[in-house]
Order: structure tokens, then sequence, then C-alpha cells
């Protein structure tokens, strides 16, 4: 038999002024199953609170119902209370008469009339309140970083210096990531290698960091705290523990016209190749699509295959016949720091919506490049030594051209938003290439200088006023070869005069996209990602590092473009995150999921189809003897948010959502009206 | 606005208020928004009663008919705006299922413009507001649903 007290509260004059809360008061107290009714001037209140745990006590009430203002505001509050009183937090429930109601009317007698109607359909609602109890699950107290650039360096050796173990996952052969393609870093113009490399050393020799270089996430299986990670380990075809790195391989290997990926595809690398010479870790990896021994085995062929770099390998270390590998581990919480690349400027894009820049030549013309491969050629470490060179004919360009924007803030393009970095990466190389070439002209086309950081500002205009750039607001319309020289023809609209440049050299500051394959990666994780790829964030101003899926967090590039402070700054905070979540040996979860009735259940499975979660799996119930008699439907408590999809969903209703059961429902629409 | 809602408020037997509505909102984004236009002191017409769901997608058609049938002249659904589920997807089950209840809903004879299905999100209070003062005045054009009650009411003697 039900027993409800009501406390309707005054707020004051937020409510009394319209709802006249006596009545309301008195209005509840004749509905059956309600043994107490009263109205108070603030409930939130210390004797407000009091007064609801002394009449649980006195009254022995089965729920509480306090109808004030919005639950969001003080549910938290009145459970705590209700708690205190000795009955279960969730037998509590508030009426929303002061949002929804006393603040939207001003008529006294509808506003009453709404205010009793909404205080009784809650009633009937808590009349069938079931006490639930919070859910622990337990913790398994690691971590895992997807992607080794300098967000997911930072995340790890944040997380393992907090005590924590953690598993870093690392696709290309070293890690680094983009930072370590650059060559110098606004706005102080550090040398991006000197500043990285300690930090990937850190990593790799952290007691607390399993690197997984080389390697990739295979799927993922389970919920916060308890992830299943199966890791596809590919094979460099070298064996870790013999290789000591003394890259004689690479010296031998008859191959080495390969366009390197590190230097954008303006060096050269041999098939057995170590990436760059600081990588980690020093180990080399055979490209099996152009190795001779790896390409001749393809096609059958039966000639004595090439084997030059096991002639020279001291340790014998080569490993030919060396396959992917598989490693699970399991972890408690998950980073995704993948990064970002860059806009084609070819004329191939990888999605329809994109389209490339004919007027710029679709990447025909060898002397147009992006920032990245401007990068290469100004880093010390690259295929020019650090000389500014044209990729046509290693002349030293007198005029080099850079257009911002290209890509990025063109929706007829199919990149509507703004890069964020390019406008102080080619004030950089502005800099760098007049540092280089001393009687060297940049000209540079915008449409606006975003340059909002610490010292941004300041930065451009050492580019300008120091480094002598010349900026040109306005864009270019076409390009093309004329002889030796590229014709730039722009527009100055601030002098609304046509501008034609002879340039040298073109560098194009292209769109940050994030990498691709990240729909099948947030897939696996069952995270949510934009049109573009990049990754959602839970709430965009308040929830910036974690996902919508309890357990995972994300940090740099990879949810929107981001320059290296803030990747750093943001993965700090997710493993900040991670660190709270794994400083418990359980975890509380709201109890309010969805529970089966096996015995109902017909093992349909429409509720696993609707689950966004993938919290639904699959139980066999057998007899004594073993034998099956029906496979049911059965919620993971650590996967389950509680939205009630799998309830709609259901065709024989033996899926509940606690906390909202077709009961309480039905309960409070059969009391929405006094009739 | 707010004055014109109140005062041209029918009121019918015993001072109860015509048209009566019924609203199934989602509490992640039409609830919070609901809550932004009280706290905003947007005045809208006092004829709605709110049904707070952890997500559009908990609602079954079932419950609609079931506000039809104990009174409701006029039924509001409203949720998160596509994408923007809290749940991932729930909003989208939800908008599928309305699809197909709708049609269901000529053939129980209920006037299909009695529904109202809209995406509010947290930040849009007055869009609130707009909802339910458009969604009254089109329900009151419409005259109280009186056809499953007296269905209802004739087997079931004092039901």
């Amino acid at each position: 038999m039900a027993r409800i007290g009501v406390f309707v509260c005054h707020c004051g004059e937020n409510i009394a002024r319209t709802v006249d809360t006596a009545r309301v008061a008195a209005a509840m107290r004749d509905l059956p199953g309600v043994v107490y009714a009263a109205d108070y001037n603030y409930m939130c209140s210390s004797p407000g609170q009091a007064m609801i745990r002394q009449v649980i006590a006195e009254q022995g009430l089965s729920g509480v119902v306090v109808a004030a203002c919005s639950p969001h505001m003080h549910e938290k509050t009145f459970r705590g209370a209700a708690a205190g009183g000795g009955i279960n937090p969730f037998l509590c429930e508030m009426a929303n008469i002061r949002e929804q109601c006393s603040w939207i009317h001003q008529d006294r007698e509808q506003a009453t009339g709404k205010a009793i109607d909404i205080t009784r359909m809650i009633v009937e609602k808590v009349k069938r309140n079931a006490p639930l109890s919070t859910i622990r699950i337990p913790v398994v107290r690691r971590a895992l970083v997807i992607g080794g650039g300098i967000a997911g360096i930072q995340a790890a050796l944040d997380i393992a210096d907090g005590g924590r173990e953690v598993v870093l996952v690392e696709k290309d052969p070293s890690i680094g990531g983009r930072m370590s393609q650059l060559s110098e870093t606004f706005p102080t113009l550090d040398c991006s290698q000197c500043i990285l490399t300690p930090r990937m050393v850190e990593v790799s020799q952290h007691p607390r960091i399993r690197l997984y270089a080389y390697s990739e996430v295979e799927s993922v299986e389970g919920c916060i705290g308890d992830f299943k990670v199966k890791i596809r380990r590919k094979a460099r075809a070298i064996d870790e523990s013999r290789c000591n790195g003394c890259g004689a391989c690479q010296e031998a290997c008859p191959n080495k016209r390969i366009a390197s990926e590190f230097n954008q595809g303006l060096g050269k690398r041999a098939a057995i190749y170590v990436p760059f010479p600081q990588a980690v870790p020093n180990l080399p990896v055979i490209d099996r699509e152009k190795c001779s021994y790896f390409r001749g085995k393809a096609r059958g062929s039966k000639k004595d295959l090439c084997g030059k770099c096991v002639a020279v390998c001291g340790p014998q270390a080569i490993r030919f016949d060396q396959e992917d590998s598989f490693v699970t581990e399991n972890v408690g919480a998950i980073v995704v720091a993948t990064g970002y690349r860059l806009y084609d400027i070819g004329k191939e894009q990888d999605d329809k919506r994109l389209k490339g820049y004919g007027e710029y030549g679709y990447g025909t013309i060898p002397d147009v490049i992006d920032g990245l491969q401007f990068e290469r050629l100004a880093s010390a470490s690259g295929p020019t030594s650090g000389a500014i060179r044209r990729p046509s004919d290693g002349k030293e360009p007198k005029t080099v051209v850079f257009l911002q924007c290209i890509g990025s803030r063109d929706p007829a393009k199919g990149i509507e938003y703004c890069s964020k970095i390019c406008c102080m990466y080619v004030a950089k190389h502005a800099m760098l290439y007049r540092h280089k070439v001393h009687d060297g002209q940049a000209v540079v086309f915008y449409m606006d200088i975003r340059a909002g950081g610490k010292g941004y500002d300041e930065f451009v205009r050492r580019a300008i006023e120091e480094d002598g750039a010349r900026y040109v607001r306005g864009r270019v319309s076409r390009m093309y070869r004329d002889g030796e020289i590229i014709k730039v023809l722009g527009y100055d609209t601030l002098n609304g005069s046509p501008v034609t440049i002879d340039a040298d050299l073109v560098v194009l500051a292209t769109a940050m996209r994030p990498q691709p394959g990240i729909e099948g990666l947030a897939q696996k994780l069952s995270v949510s990602y934009d049109k573009h790829g990049f990754i959602n964030e839970a709430h965009p101003k308040l929830r910036p590092v974690e996902t919508n899926t309890a357990g995972v967090y994300v940090a740099g590039a990879c949810q929107a473009p981001r320059d290296i402070p803030d990747s750093v700054a943001m993965a700090s905070a997710a493993a900040a995150k991670v660190l709270g979540l794994l400083s418990n040996e359980e975890l509380e979860r709201e109890p309010t999921i969805a529970v089966v009735n096996a015995d109902l259940c017909a093992g349909c499975f429409h509720c696993e189809r609707v689950c966004g979660y993938g919290a639904i799996s699959h139980r066999e119930i057998r007899d004594r003897s073993g034998s099956l008699i029906k496979v049911v439907a059965e919620v993971n408590p650590g996967v389950c948010w509680g939205c009630g999809t799998c309830q709609a969903a259901c065709p024989s209703k033996s899926i509940e959502l606690a906390g909202f059961t077709d009961d309480q429902i039905y309960a409070a629409i059969n009391a929405f009206a006094d009739l | 606005m707010s004055e014109a809602a109140s005062t041209s408020t029918e009121t019918g037997q015993a001072g109860a208020i015509e048209p009566r509505i019924v609203a199934f909102v989602c509490n992640w984004c039409t609830y919070t928004g609901a809550d932004l236009a009280g706290t905003s002191r947007i005045q809208m017409a006092p004829n709605v009663r709110v049904i707070r769901l952890p997500c559009t997608g908990r609602i079954d058609p079932v419950f609609i008919i079931k506000a039809f049938e104990r009174g409701a002249d006029g039924v509001i659904v409203s949720g998160c705006h596509p994408g923007d589920c809290h749940y991932l997807a729930g909003n989208y089950h939800a908008r599928r299922r309305f699809t197909v209840f709708r049609e269901i809903m000529s053939f129980l004879g209920i006037d299909q413009r009695r529904i109202t299905f809209s995406w509010v999100s947290a930040s849009e209070g007055r869009k609130w507001g707009d909802v339910v003062n458009e969604a009254v005045a089109r329900v009151r054009a419409l005259g109280p649903f009186v056809g499953y009650r007296s269905l209802v009411e004739k087997p079931n003697a004092g039901a």
C-alpha cells in the first residue's frame, strides 16, 4: 500500500506568486495513497530537507514527491534527503511546477490547475517506483592510447607518470606523428624534433608504457572499466629482439627509388627502411609491395630472390616469413589521439563531397607543393638538408607564393570549417624562407589572419615587418606553368586591383582532415563522428575531452583542427580524466538502465538492433542436462546508457527501463487530467 | 503573445482548460529547453502537461493512443535534433516509428493534425514556447477529441 509524502515548495515568490501552493497540497491530500502533503517556503534549504527526513520517519513513507523547481536543478538534493531519511533515493521524484509552470504562466487559476495536474502525474508515477541500487562495475586500472603523435605521447606519459600502465598503439613504423615532420614550430621557432624526440624516447623507456608501433586496433569489446582490445601487430619482417638499429640493411637495399612518406614524396627511401633517423622504435620495416624479395615470391618466381639485406645483417634479424600477429590487451579507459592528415591537392579525393583545385593544376605542377612538403624542404633532416629548392629543377626559388585557405572555409570544395593552424604556419614558412634565402620574396594571399594564441599575432607581424613578407588580401583565381615559372593570377581586394606574380615556388596551405580510416576505428569504439570524420566530443563547451561513449576520451587534431599547445593541453586533460576513472577500484553507474525479463523474452533481438551502444548480448538458457532451451537478450549494465529505445521496440515488452517502466509512464498518462 | 494565449483559452466544464495537450519530451534536449523557456520567463499557453522520458526513442506509439483515450485533445512529441541525440540515435528510431504511426493514427480516427512532432534543443527555449502555442492553437481549432472517449465510456459504465 503506497504511502506517498508530497512537499509543495513556494520557492519564495517564484512559485507562490503564481501558484496557490496550499491548494496544490490540499488536492494531493485527497489522492488515494498520499498520506502527507504540505507546502513550505524553501524545500531545498536545510530545514526543508530536514522536514523530508522527519516526515519519512514519522509517516513511514514509501515514496516522496517534491513539487518545486526542475529535477535538473535539485533531484540530486532531494534524493540525498530521502536517502538520509532512510528510503531508497530512487523512490523520490520531483514535479516541475516552477520552470514549466509558475514561470511561464500568469493566470493564477490556470497555473494552479496545471501544478495540481503535474504533481498528481508524478505522484501516480512514484507509486510504481522501485528501489534501485547504484551499479558497481570493477575497473581494470590500465589505459589504451590510440595514436603516437604529440597528443598520444603526452597522454601516455601523463597517465604513466600518474602510476597507471598504458598501452600505446601507433599505426606507422615510428611514433612522432606530424610533429616529427615539422622543421620548426610556431610561435617560438623551436626545432620541432628537438622538443619532440626526448618525449619519444621517454615513451620507449617508460616502465609503465607498452608501445606497439606499426600496429593497429583490430577490435574492441566490453565497456568502461573493462575493454578488451585486440591489436594487430603488423609484420615488419624484422626480429625486434635481434635488430640493433645499425641501418646496414637500408644501405644495402638495391631499390632506393621509392617515394618517402616521411618526406611527403619529395625524397626517396629504400624498400627496407627506417622512416627517419630519430625513429622510435629504431627498427626498420620492409615495404612488401616494393621489396624485390616479396614481389618475386608473390609472382611465384623460381629464380634466386633478393636477399642483400640479409647478407649484411650482422645480428641476422631479417625474417621474411614473419606474419602479422595479434595480442589482446585489457584496459579500463581508451584515449583516441589519431591526429590529422592534409587535404590532397591532387584531383583524386577519397570523399565524394570533396573537390580538387583544377584552377591550381590538380597537383600536376611539380613546383606547387603543400605545407608539409615545405616543412620537409626547410627541415635540416629533409631531402635537401634544409635548403629551399624547387622540386622540378633543384634551383633556389627567389619568389615564393603562399596561398592560405586551400580547401578550408570553402563549402564549394566540400570543407566549410577553418583549419586554424594555417595562418600561423604560413607566417612561419615565410619567415623560414627569408632566413634561408636572404634575397627571396615571400608573397602571401590571405582571406583573414587568424592568430589568436599567445604570442601569435606578434609572430605574424614579425613575418611582415622583420622578414619582409608581402601579404595580399585576396584569392588566387588561377595558376599555370609559363616556361620555368608559375604564373599566379590573384586579386588584391584592399586595393581593388588584380595581382600577377611570377612565382618560382607555390605553397598551398591545405585543410586539416582526420586520418583515413577514422570512421572504421570510431565504429569499433562506438564513438560518433561528424560528416568530416572528426570525433565528436560529449559536449562542445563543458565536456571537450570526453565522448558520448563512457570510458573513451579524445585528444588532439582527430577531434578538430588544432595546434600543438592545444593538443598537448587536451591530451593532459584526457589523461586527467583517465586517471580519475582509474583511481577507483570500482565504478558507479546510474541504475536507470534496461533489464530483460528472461521468462518473457523470445529472443527476437529487436532490442539489439536498435541499441546504439551494443549493450545487448545473447544469453543461452540451458536445462540441467545442458540442452539449449532458448537464447534471450541480456543487457550489459556497464554499457547500457538507459535510453529505453529497446523497450519501445520490444514486441513482447520483456525489456524494461528501470525508472521509466511502462507501468510508471502509463500511470502518469492516466493521471494527466482530473477526469 | 502571452496575454492573447491565456485570455483566449476556453474553459470547459468545472473550469478545466481546453484543449488538453500531453507532451512526451526527451530529458536532454526538449525538457532542458523547456526549463530554459521557464528561466527566461517566456510565457506560453497553459494547456500542456509534460511527461519526461530519457529519450524520444523510449516512446511507444501506444503512449500516444493512451493519452487520447484518457482525455487528451492533442499530443506533442519532441526530442533532440537529428544527429544530436544524447543516446546517439534514439530520436531517429522515434522519427521512424512516428512516420509509420501517423498512418495508423488516421486509421484509428485521430486527425493527424492533433499530433505535433518537433526537434527542440536544450538551447531553444523560445522555440519551445512557439511549439506549444502553435500546437495549442491548431488543436483548439480542431475542437475537442471525442471519438475515442465515447467508445471507452459506453461499454464500461463507471470507468
